[in-house]
């Protein structure tokens, strides 16, 4: 009853039998053994699952591992390279855009999303950029500056490069 | 080497955060031991039901089932769920940790599976079969405590689980010599607190030691360990809590739960770990509710504004249980009932309800919230009907800062304050004068400015013991390794407020050591010693305070070491700073904290009678609480044609005594104002008749998402506590005390024109509509 699945998670292959009812978040958990991607609903509305499917922000606890056959996953786990923090995650750091750290994977990877597509976001379009995602913790304010402060980042080392 | 303080009062970004940024932190469901097994339960459908018959044959049948166990089977093997809470003639049913006989909220657990992954256990949950005889359901506090209502536990004959009353001053006659009497009833509705992670249980039984390790997402591993042995009828000393990376609580995980024994005892009786994850649907259902109080509030007042009594009537929604603090939540709402003014004459009673829903317990403020809501409802209700400003009745009735420590009619002392200046300092930032002549303007264009004032004081750092059930010390041991580097063992349990980086820019500014050589350890009872843990806004003030009480124990055991390595005989000529040790009249004879550490441990030159090793452990017992305080205010824009409401500014100011990192403080001030956004807007636990929770999921229950959000503007002042040596009251309350009061009282000061005097919360945009159509 089981079907094989390949995919590719942060640049490294996996092949694994599953079961077709298995949900994504729990292959990355619990098959894989990733867990930095959370669960905090299991339908689709805080967003703590939150990863990156073929380059789209995609909510892991959605989606039967199945589906993600063939497809390319980034986790939090596979953000930073070479040890250097992304942006991203060093503007969260530097802002204290987290606390209890529950919803931060997914949340950073919603920014990550939201960088890529627009890569200067006024405060609104942050906001609107991370609705899909709950924090019960932070009030959202140091989390809109993580991710304003990671637009400049890559805005400034954009710059560098194109001189 | 540094030159005295530099970590103190500064922003640093926290030195936990790197593995929660990089996805390598643990929390329980991350957990996996080998040979785990799966647990899940089955849930009461019915508020209030007799459970005639629990068929599990078939589950027990199922692929991957282990085992099944129902309420008859753990019955005699694991006891009551327990309540730490002890008021006069408190009604305590009987609380099984898997339903007997008679189920009373729904989400009661009624049997639990056990199986070799968590979709067979929930899968063989589904084949269970219980015979309910449903019974009829009381969700109503004011229904339940009327004649003929159902009831609730038959043994108590009532529905009434405490009365408990508090009075100070002569309050009959602040009545009589009241200009006017200005009353209003208020609800405090039931919210969900929804921590992101759910809770979550795994257990593990080492039969050869006879030892049961729990890993669960508490606020209180010590406490716990304390329950859970008691339950199990263990050894306390056999029982391992740790509470790993704990998602968010707000007072959810300041509890003793059902599962927590139940997983415990499953790892036991059948020999494997075992995993429980709580859904999110059992998060609503069964992890406790907060608020859940109706209040009739009486002012007595002079035509001035000068308030010279207050006369609360107050019914708690308990629940249908006492979880651990059940009782004493209404408690903290009839002390605080006075709030930030002088006002001499109080008289507070509270009925608990028992209902047939979740229990009601602590949720971010416990009690506080609900009185600064009330109190502050009050002010403006009262600057209503004499035609004032609402600044001036707070004003008005403001202690004066010489007259603290100030004492307050429900017996408490204030610690230190100055709610005048908080005040004008919010208004000074927020323009208030010219706000209010735009208010104006506005609504000669049919347009609805509306400005809401909060000032608040709150009751933290609790407490001293004799305050709370179970101590209200904390506890901190500094371990000073050989090399020098510094373990921090911290009775507190933080999860999310940051106390891995508080403490030690205490132990580096004490010690005159890097961020980096100092780890701050918490969460396990088998390496902690004995700690009460993360709550009531304590941890910095009262654990902080512990932490550094066990570095100037330290400090004196190094300094007399010190001296003796440099043959010196009067320590009094030894000083410390730097980290370093030196003679005052000959600052070139010194020697390193290292040094020193080092020369504890080898131990081959100590002064007489000293032991080797350099750690100290110290409890703290606060002398009384710290009350932090401060101002808020909320501008919005009501839309009279939809009754949606448009924040244009909110501005906080705070004061939590000696700030230890403003980053952080601004973290717990914004987490705390948008919790209480959620209240004010749009969060509600809705039963309906029939006891089913009709806001179950986060479809139909808001929380506020990043949209909902205004820009916050924090300011600060610092009033340092003089009941603790760091000078620190707490922050991690604040916002949500303060600012449920400010939006309300916004909203309503915004359709003031149309004739509404008060609305109960949520004011989702129908109901605000609607008042405006209907006024
Ligand atoms: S766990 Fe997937 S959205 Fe909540
Ligand atoms: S940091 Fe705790 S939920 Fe976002």
């Amino acid at each position: 009853m089981g079907r094989t699945i390949e995919v590719t998670i942060n640049g490294t292959r996996y092949r694994h039998e599953v079961e077709p009812r298995l949900l994504l978040v729990h292959y990355l958990r619990d098959v894989v053994g990733l867990t930095g991607t959370h669960i905090g609903c299991e339908t689709s509305l805080c967003g703590a699952c939150t990863v990156l499917l073929n380059g789209a922000a995609v909510k892991s606890c959605t989606l039967f591992a199945v589906q993600a056959d063939g497809a390319e996953i980034m986790t939090i786990e596979g953000l930073a390279e070479d040890g250097q923090l992304h942006p991203i995650q060093e503007g969260f750091w530097q802002k204290h855009g987290l606390q209890c750290g529950y919803c931060t994977p997914g949340m950073i990877l919603a920014a990550y999303q939201l960088l890529s597509r627009s890569p200067d976001p006024s405060e609104e379009e942050i906001r609107r950029g991370i609705e899909g995602n709950l924090c019960r913790c932070t009030g959202y304010q140091h989390i809109v500056e993580a991710i304003r402060y990671a637009a400049e980042k890559q805005r400034v080392a954009r710059g560098a490069r194109s001189e | 080497m540094p030159k005295g303080k530099k970590f103190v009062g500064e922003p640093i970004p926290r030195v936990e955060d790197h593995r929660l940024i990089t996805g390598r932190s643990q929390y329980v469901d991350d957990i996996v031991r080998p040979r785990m097994a799966y647990a899940a339960i089955l849930r009461s459908i019915y508020a209030h039901a007799r459970v005639k018959a629990v068929h599990v044959e078939n589950a027990r049948r199922a692929p991957g089932v282990i085992a099944v166990f129902t309420g008859e089977d753990v019955r005699e093997a694991i006891g009551p769920v327990p309540v730490a809470s002890r008021l006069p003639d408190l009604k305590v049913p009987k609380h099984p940790v898997l339903a007997v006989e008679k189920v009373h909220y729904v989400g009661e657990p009624i049997a639990v599976v056990v199986a070799e992954d968590r979709y067979l256990a929930r899968d063989a949950v589904d084949l269970i079969e219980v015979e309910y005889e449903p019974l009829e359901a009381v969700v109503d506090p004011e229904r339940a405590i009327a004649e003929g209502a159902p009831i609730i536990h038959e043994e108590f004959g009532t529905n009434v689980a405490f009365v408990w009353q508090l009075s100070g001053g002569d309050i009959e006659r602040a009545f009589r010599e009241a200009d006017l009497v200005v009353s209003q009833r208020m609800v405090n509705q039931r919210l969900i607190p929804v921590a992101m992670e759910p809770r979550g249980v795994v257990a593990e039984y080492l039969p050869g030691e006879g030892q049961l390790t729990v890993w669960t997402s508490t606020q209180i591993p010590h406490l716990l360990r304390t329950q859970l042995a008691a339950m199990l009828r263990l050894a306390e000393n056999r029982v391992r809590v740790i509470a790993p990376e704990v998602g968010g609580g707000f007072g959810s995980k300041l509890n003793v739960y059902a599962e927590e024994a139940l997983v415990g005892y499953l790892a036991m009786r059948l020999g494997r770990p075992i995993k429980w994850i709580e859904t999110r649907r059992e998060n609503f259902l069964s992890t406790i509710h907060g608020r859940g109080q109706i209040a009739e509030v009486e002012a007595a007042v002079k035509r001035d504004g000068t308030v010279l009594g207050l006369r609360y009537k107050i019914i708690q929604d308990v629940g249908a249980y006492h979880q651990l603090l059940t009782p004493a939540i209404p408690t903290l709402t009839g002390l605080m009932a006075t709030g930030p003014y002088k006002i001499p004459n109080l008289h507070v009673q509270v009925i608990g309800a028992f209902t047939n829903k979740m229990a009601t317990d602590a949720y971010r403020g416990a009690g506080r919230p609900e009185a600064t809501y009330l109190l502050e409802r009050m002010m403006d209700r009262i600057a209503g009907e004499l035609g004032l400003d609402p600044v001036e009745v707070r004003m008005r009735n403001f202690p004066q800062p010489e007259e603290f420590p100030f004492p307050t009619a429900s017996g408490l002392a204030y610690d230190s304050g100055n709610y005048q200046q908080a005040l004008r300092r919010a208004l000074e930032i927020v323009g208030y004068e010219g706000l209010r002549q735009e208010q104006q303007q506005l609504r000669q264009q049919g347009r609805y400015l509306g400005i809401g004032i909060s000032t608040y004081v709150e009751i933290c750092a609790l407490g001293p013991s004799p305050a709370l059930p179970a101590g209200g010390w904390e506890s901190a041991t500094v371990r000073v390794e050989p090399t020098g580097k510094i373990t921090v063992l911290t009775g507190a349990s933080p999860h999310g407020q940051g106390q891995e980086t508080s403490f030690a820019q205490i132990v580096a500014d004490e010690l005159g050591v890097e961020l980096a050589d100092v780890r701050v350890v918490h969460g396990d009872t088998a390496i902690v010693q004995y700690g009460i843990g993360t709550f009531g806004s304590r941890a910095t003030a009262v654990g902080g305070t512990a932490v550094y009480g066990a570095l100037q124990k330290v400090k004196e055991k190094a300094t007399r070491l010190a001296a003796h390595l440099l043959g010196e005989e009067n320590v009094a000529n030894v000083a410390f700073e730097d980290g370093c040790f030196f003679l005052k009249d000959n600052p070139e004879r010194r020697v390193t904290f290292q040094e020193v550490a080092l020369a504890a441990y080898l131990a081959k030159s100590l002064p007489p009678g000293m032991e080797p090793g350099l750690e100290a452990t110290y409890f703290f017992e606060p002398s009384n609480f710290t009350f932090p305080f401060g101002a808020h205010i909320a501008v919005v824009e009501v839309d009279p044609e939809t009754g949606d409401v448009q924040f244009r500014r909110y501005v906080a100011v705070d004061d939590c005594g000696r700030v230890i990192n403003p980053l952080l403080v601004d973290g717990q001030v914004h987490g705390g104002i948008v919790q209480s956004l959620g209240q004010a807007l749009l969060e509600e636990a809705v039963y309906d008749e029939n006891g089913q929770l009709v806001t179950g999921e986060l479809t139909e229950y808001a929380i506020p998402k990043a949209t909902d959000v205004p820009w916050l503007e924090t300011d600060r002042m610092e009033t340092p506590s003089p009941v603790n040596p760091l000078g620190v009251k707490g922050v991690g309350e604040a916002g949500t005390i303060a600012a449920t009061p400010a939006i309300v009282n916004a909203v309503l000061d915004a359709v003031a024109p149309f004739g509404v005097r008060h609305l109960d919360m949520p004011l989702k945009p129908e109901k605000i509509w609607r008042a405006i159509r209907g006024a």
